[in-house]
């Protein structure tokens, strides 16, 4: 990746991350701490590693994106708005009644969303079938599912990374954002799922752990992945849930609350320094 | 009915499969170790590179049906009604209902005729936990024609499908020529003394029953409902107007099935007293069909006892 290229996924992730801010403000309610978490693969994906056209959103041949930990919605949404599916301008319509962009992903409302989901543990087997699909039909999309690190206490994300093994689905990749914080407190602390990686390895994936703050890092991941032949791939991402606002890392409050208005001002100030810092670079 | 013939719906569902898969290259059946009692085995047989099993895992086999069917495939999801509806009740309604994916859920094994395997098996709750999500089509085959007509049908429909079959043998009634419709209802007595309105294997027993009545003086108006959601309301309201009595037949709960679907629409557009006939809000246990459906009440004997009640009020 050049550092031109770097330099402009590290201004979109800021941008990104003023859309989660705008998004969960506007609604007064939301999940930032794990939008801002998985911002940088947000924009890894939809912005460098994806298949997709915000033209066509629903084209044949896309790879596809399945939001496993759906919660997560103003994360895609900024994304997905930043990449010209729809206007950054109506983020701040998050959660709204009769808004498109409903507090969890709706495959229906949302262009480039491309399964509804929100009970976690579910995204992981649709994208499973997504891949299954296209093997059967001989079409070489990818899939690409995002889990959070609490999420795989749910059951059935086991029987799916069994599934995706057992029909060597290499067309697949699960990315867990493990940002080791969850509602109640540290994941490590309510339900440890660690370790993570060597579980994963167990259950017959090639696994990657790298920095999810990193874009040289994912890439070389991604590229892995996509170069693995005969099995699934799983991407661990150590992140910080709240990366990017000063007062939200690293705080398990900021799971499923919105900024009020001087915790609104004082973010988008940060992200703009933010911003301004990486284009002057 | 003797010389009847009897074939379990679990093995016209099966058969249908088959069929239609040798027709239609984007159908794609799922299982979940149960290919050869659900009898989707026939199905892998002739077509394995389309048969997927997920093994002993009913939450993550409904949502890869719904990941697959993102893809244009026709998904047939396939278990025990107690795993498809019941333990996957929540991958059902939040990623094929909500989304309303091109998923059919083929459920075997429903009702108290499941027999031996006793309560834990036995599920008489899912035409209540399928009718109540949004957009979710509800069928309940009545015997071999009527399933395989309800699987096909249900393949050309474009939408999310919950079909229920059986485990023992029922008798089969339809001619070849039966000509099935989604959300129609079939009337196949005349009468109108009281209307009975069953479902499943039960519309066997209806019919047994309107012959035994008619020989007591009582013309009883045998309508057969497959398709549970949507109801054929107006089948359902002429046969409460014409007979003024109305009793339901399921081999389900009496909570939240056919019983109580023609209830609600009968006290909303036609008042009519009712008598439903079900599971009576409880469990099952082990035993032969056959035993276990007269002693819960569900036989010819059983509704010819309730109508000569109930129209002699």
């Amino acid at each position: 990746m050049t550092s031109e290229e770097k330099q402009r996924l590290a201004a979109t992730a800021c941008r990104v991350r003023m859309g989660v801010i705008e998004a969960t403000h506007g609604a007064k309610a939301g999940h930032p701490g794990g939008s801002l978490s998985a911002a940088d693969v947000f924009t890894y994906l939809y912005f460098k590693e994806m298949n997709i056209d915000p033209a066509e959103p629903r084209a044949d041949g896309r790879d596809r994106f399945v939001l496993s930990k759906g919660h997560t919605a103003p994360g895609l949404y900024a994304a997905l708005a930043n990449r010209g599916f729809f206007p950054v301008d109506d983020l701040p319509t998050l959660r709204h009644i009769d808004s498109y962009l409903q507090g969890h992903p709706n495959m229906h409302t949302v262009p480039g969303v491309d399964m509804s989901t929100g009970s976690l543990g579910q995204g992981i087997s649709v994208a499973m079938g997504m891949a299954e699909g296209a093997k059967l039909q001989g079409r070489d999309f990818r899939v690409y599912t995002l889990l959070g690190d609490g999420e795989i206490q749910e059951g059935q994300v086991w029987e799916a990374l069994m599934f995706g093994a057992h029909y060597k689905l290499d067309n697949l990749c699960v990315i867990i954002d493990n940002n080791n914080l969850q509602i109640d407190g540290k994941v490590s602390d309510v339900m440890s799922p660690y370790p993570i990686v060597d579980k994963l390895r167990a259950f017959g994936y090639q696994v990657q752990e790298i920095d999810g703050h990193d874009f040289d890092q994912m890439e070389a991941a991604f590229d892995a992945a996509r170069a693995t032949k005969g099995k699934p791939s799983a991407i661990v991402m150590k992140t910080i849930k709240g990366k990017g606002v000063s007062y939200m890392e690293n705080q398990v409050g900021w799971h499923g609350k919105a900024p009020n208005d001087e915790e609104y001002r004082i973010a988008m100030d940060e992200l703009r320094a933010q911003l301004a810092e990486v284009e002057a670079n | 009915m003797a010389d009847v013939k009897k074939i379990a719906t679990r093995e016209s569902y099966g058969n249908a499969l088959k069929e239609l898969g040798a027709a239609h290259e984007d159908l794609v059946v799922l299982d979940a170790d149960l290919a050869g009692a659900t009898k989707t085995g026939v199905f892998r047989k002739a077509f394995p590179e389309r048969h997927i099993d997920c093994g002993i895992a009913e939450a993550n086999m409904i949502c890869v049906a719904a990941g697959l069917a993102t893809t244009g495939l026709v998904p047939f999801a396939s278990s025990f009604a107690m795993f498809a509806a019941g333990r996957a009740f929540e991958q059902v309604r939040n990623s094929i209902g909500y989304p309303h994916l091109n998923v059919k859920i083929g459920a075997t094994h429903g009702g108290i005729s499941v027999g031996e395997d006793g309560a834990s098996h036995q599920c008489c709750e899912d035409f209540a936990l399928m009718r109540a999500i949004p957009g979710m089509v509800v069928m309940n085959p009545a015997d071999d024609v009527e399933a395989r007509a309800c699987v096909r049908a249900a393949y050309e429909y474009r939408g999310p499908v919950y079909m229920r079959f059986g485990r023992a043998a029922c008798p089969v009634f339809h001619g070849e020529d039966f000509r099935f419709e989604i959300g129609r209802g079939e009337q196949l007595t005349e009468g109108d003394d009281v209307a009975i309105i069953a479902t499943g294997i039960l519309v066997a027993e209806a019919l047994e029953a309107a012959r035994d009545l008619a020989e007591i003086g009582i013309s009883a108006r045998v309508i057969n409902i497959c398709t549970i959601k949507p109801l054929d309301e107006e089948i359902v309201l002429k046969a409460a107007r014409e007979c003024g009595k109305v009793i339901t037949c399921e081999e389900h709960s009496i909570i939240g099935g056919l019983g109580e679907a023609v209830c609600s629409l009968l006290s909303e557009r036609c008042p009519t007293p009712v008598r439903r006939i079900g599971v009576n809000d409880v469990f099952g246990h082990s035993g032969p069909a056959a035993a276990l459906l007269k002693q819960f009440g569900l036989s010819a004997e059983h509704i010819v006892e309730v109508a000569k009640e109930f129209v002699s009020k």
